[in-house]
């Protein structure tokens, strides 16, 4: 049994990798810690269930990575995908953090494996967790629990008492108990809003309701919200979130990986009126697929159909759920609910807008429309190989970006422009400090476990500063 | 080797039942596998445990012949069942151990010769028991009531003094017949196996080094690199190191009994032989391997989170062990105590569990290495197929 009546040095607010690479900072450098997670015991871990990577910077081949991949070339890249918005020190900071990353993970017994099939292209740069991000954190509870620091799962902070400039006490319901938590430094590290539809309803209005949610239903938000509210300074847009299209007949929260769909390249997507409305071939997959999410979300319903013929079966990744398939167009909009005659045309239109090319799934091949609004600019071949198979869309948001602003110390700043005195924060509820926009593969595990060790190391030396 | 081919798929398609092997989208646990491996295909983040996923990936429509064979070839590490995102509580319910220990009980009563025996894989843990404590009884009163009294309860180890309880032609002829019998059932229901999943003609030689490796080391209990999920989500190696035990004891047991069947037949040696003569010493060595391997297997089977465990195959689990056990302790008992008026009693126990165990060889847990070995070598081949078709240009 939690003993909640102590005051103890570090209390961490939430239970997935930046929390517990925060927690065994904490706790290695002889602080006592307090782990609550919101979840119960077999959905501990947030959005790090789910993960399974990390992306890392090394100027020899380290664990399972080839070559190199050093600080410059990842500053690029992640220059490229987020636009610009990023905050350059910060960055640079979390990059050259990753290096210390992997022995710090081998450490609390997390595994590698190689990089999984279909992701040879990442090899070189993202270091794969063996048996992926559950295994992970297995590891590090165990590591947690082996160190002596104290877990109680089921435990969600409700409210953090922000007073002159500091974090008094700090409110939870605990296995459905009320209990007030006393700290000498506190982490918060308790993700995003995502799971929270009325807040996404805040930033999208009534069409967040159809958003699927990939990950945990437990990242509500709520101390990210009751921080907001006394005055700690927010960073990132509200109304940004990573949404990629995912297979529309996902569960709501936590389908994961499996819901992916990467069929849009080779196929057209049509709305719930069977009209295109973006050219499904702008780009390989890889670069596309986080924009599919907002696209989709922008039709009405919030529902999207990917349609294509059994030639274009053996190109992408299935999904978990089975294809709709039917021997003509009509029968497959029948099957998809879809105005047969309104779909009809659109595949028609689109056969007779195919130039003839050289079809080449394995790179920009350059086969286009002609004359056809929105035009498919790569990959475009007729679709006339029965059978048809349909596969529903919807927008599945992986992450928010909205979060606390932090410092180089993982110190969590307020309006004011003064700091949190004993406040650090970790993982996605500062991730928009670091990402305004945009996300490369394994960089968000890169945040937590960087900005995790950093709020840990610097918590426990403000805690024990103060003894 | 095509001969032997055709000769056994002659036999195999005259085997009754045979016609029951239909490429349907089968039930019970073929559905519960299928559903199961249609996710993992679509996450994969288990690649790195064993061989089963990447055989996974090859694939992307399951038939029920190819579902036997991933069954057959999972060692039931648990590693993909502890870092599961799916496992229950999740909606999906994922538990890949569970539902492909269901499934080989299933493909051992689907493959079985002849089909009407398959029947003894259901409630296998109680069938076992009662045909161990049956055939120890049998041989007990028979060899009582027809022996005699002076060699059964005569105190002496001297050459021939267990043939003088049970005469040896009637111990080779009911060995020789069981243990016949039971390589042929085994033969034939490897070859259906092999057939049925698509392993491939004989005829060209595979990669055998491979196999063989994989099953004398086990390599696929190596969950990577730090073992198994054995008890919880901590990794340990106990259940590779105990099968190691029991595998190699049981290795020594059968050296021991070849021994002493050149011995007897070639040297005109005769049983019981000398504690440091080469069949008692195999024999002893071997049996105190098998019983440490399965009273470990034992515990880390009691010990284990039953999470990922499959209730209905645990009886037969523990009914073979048991029997193993029973095999390796009486023939050390008997080693030990073959000078006493004890050794009839001891000998005819002995022999009905070594009955048992040869008998139901092809009708109990004991037919899964024989699959389990057949799987690896049909993923060996599989696995240089698709390296050679990535090498070539």
């Amino acid at each position: 049994m939690t003993d909640f009546s102590r005051v103890y040095d570090v209390l961490i607010i939430g239970g997935g990798n930046a929390a517990l690479c925060a927690a065994i900072t904490a706790r290695r450098m002889g602080a006592s810690v307090l782990i609550l997670e919101s979840a119960p015991r077999p959905f501990r871990g947030g959005n790090s269930r789910h993960v399974r990577n990390i992306r890392a910077m090394h100027d020899a081949p380290a664990v399972t990575l080839s070559d190199a991949y050093h600080e410059e070339e990842y500053w690029e890249d992640l220059l490229r995908v987020t636009g610009g918005e990023t905050d350059e020190r910060l960055a640079r900071m979390t990059i050259r953090g990753t290096q210390d990353a992997l022995p710090f993970m081998l450490d609390c017994g997390i595994r590698f494996q190689p990089s999984l099939s279909g992701t040879l292209s990442l090899s070189r740069t993202n270091a794969f967790f063996l048996g992926g991000g559950k295994s992970l954190v297995n590891a590090l509870y165990q590591t947690a629990q082996r160190l002596g620091i104290a877990i109680a799962y089921d435990s969600e902070v409700t409210a953090m008492h922000l007073d002159d400039g500091r974090i008094g006490r700090v409110e939870a319901t605990c296995q459905g108990f009320p209990e007030t938590i006393s700290a000498k430094a506190v982490v918060a590290a308790s993700g995003g809003f995502q799971a929270n539809i009325e807040w996404l309803k805040e930033g999208w209005g009534d069409i967040a309701e159809n958003f699927i949610i990939r990950g945990t239903p437990y990242a509500k938000g709520k101390v990210l919200r009751n921080l907001l509210d006394q005055g700690v300074a927010k960073i990132g847009d509200p109304t940004q979130c990573h949404a990629v299209a995912i297979d529309g007949r996902a569960p709501k929260f936590d389908g994961g990986i499996v819901t992916r769909l990467d069929s849009v390249p080779f196929s057209i997507v049509v709305n719930r009126d069977g009209q295109r409305f973006y050219d499904e071939g702008e780009d390989v997959w890889p670069k596309r697929y986080a924009i599919w999410g907002r696209l989709v979300a922008q039709q009405p319903g919030q529902i999207a159909y990917s349609i294509f013929d059994s030639r274009s079966v053996p190109l992408f990744m299935p999904s978990v759920f089975p294809a709709i398939s039917a021997d003509s167009i009509g029968e497959l909009a029948e099957k998809l609910g879809l105005d047969a005659v309104a779909l009809e045309a659109t595949v028609s239109d689109y056969n007779a807008a195919v130039q003839p090319g050289d079809f080449d799934s394995q790179r920009l091949d350059g086969c286009a429309t002609k004359g056809l609004d929105p035009s498919k600019t790569n990959w475009a071949r007729t679709i006339d190989t029965p059978p048809y198979i349909g596969y529903p869309l919807r927008p599945g948001i992986t992450f928010t970006y909205l979060g606390v602003k932090v410092d180089e110390h993982a110190q969590v700043c307020l309006e004011s422009g003064r700091r949190v005195d004993n406040l650090f924060a970790a993982g996605e509820i500062m991730a928009g400090s670091v990402l305004g926009k945009g996300y490369l593969a394994g960089f968000g595990m890169a945040i937590g476990t960087v900005f995790g060790r950093l709020a840990g190391q610097n918590a426990a030396r403000h805690a024990l500063a103060a003894d | 080797m095509a001969n032997l081919d055709e000769a056994l798929d002659a036999l195999t398609a005259q085997a009754p039942g045979s016609c029951q092997l239909r490429e349907d989208r089968g039930q019970g646990a073929y559905v519960d596998a299928r559903r199961a491996i249609e996710i993992c295909n679509a996450c994969r983040y288990c690649e790195g445990f064993c061989a089963v996923f990447p055989a996974m990936t090859l694939r992307r429509e399951f038939r029920d012949s190819d579902l036997d064979y991933l069954a057959n070839l999972c060692h039931n590490c648990r590693g993909c069942f502890f870092s599961c995102q799916y496992a229950p509580p999740h909606e999906f319910g994922i538990n890949v151990p569970k539902v492909f220990a269901e499934l080989r009980t299933e493909s051992y009563a689907k493959y079985a010769w002849p089909q009407p025996l398959a029947g003894l894989f259901r409630r296998n843990g109680t069938i076992l028991s009662l045909a161990t404590i049956l055939a120890v009884t049998l041989i007990l009163i028979l060899t009582m009531a027809l022996s005699d009294p002076a060699a059964f309860w005569g105190a002496n180890d001297r050459s021939g003094s267990f043939y003088a309880v049970i005469p040896w032609e009637i111990m080779v002829a009911v060995a020789g017949a069981s243990f016949g019998f039971a390589i042929l059932a085994l033969i034939i229901s490897g070859f259906r196996f092999w057939r049925e999943t698509g392993g491939g003609s004989f005829a060209q030689a595979g990669p055998l080094g491979k196999a063989a490796g994989d099953v004398l080391t086990l390599r696929n209990l190596g969950g990577g690199g730090e073992g198994c999920n054995d008890i919880d989500e901590t990794y340990s190696s106990w259940r590779r190191i105990f099968h190691h035990f029991l595998f190699y004891g049981f290795a020594l047991c059968f050296a021991a009994t070849c021994v002493a069947t050149v011995y007897d037949h070639f040297l005109g040696l005769i049983a019981p032989y000398a504690f440091l003569s080469w069949p008692v010493q195999l024999g002893f060595w071997g049996g105190i391997g098998m019983m440490i391997g399965t009273v470990g297997l034992a515990w880390v089977k009691i010990a284990a989170d039953p999470g990922p465990a499959a209730p209905s195959v645990v009886g037969a689990d523990f009914a073979l062990l048991m029997l193993l056990f029973l095999t390796a302790f009486t023939g050390l008992v008997l080693l030990g105590l073959r000078a006493t008026p004890a050794m009839g009693i001891l000998l005819a126990v002995h022999l009905g569990t070594v009955l048992t165990l040869f008998v139901f060889a092809p009708y109990s847990k004991m037919v899964h290495g024989l699959y389990r070995s057949l799987a690896l070598l049909r993923n060996a081949r599989e696995q240089r197929r698709t390296s050679d078709a990535a090498a070539a240009p």
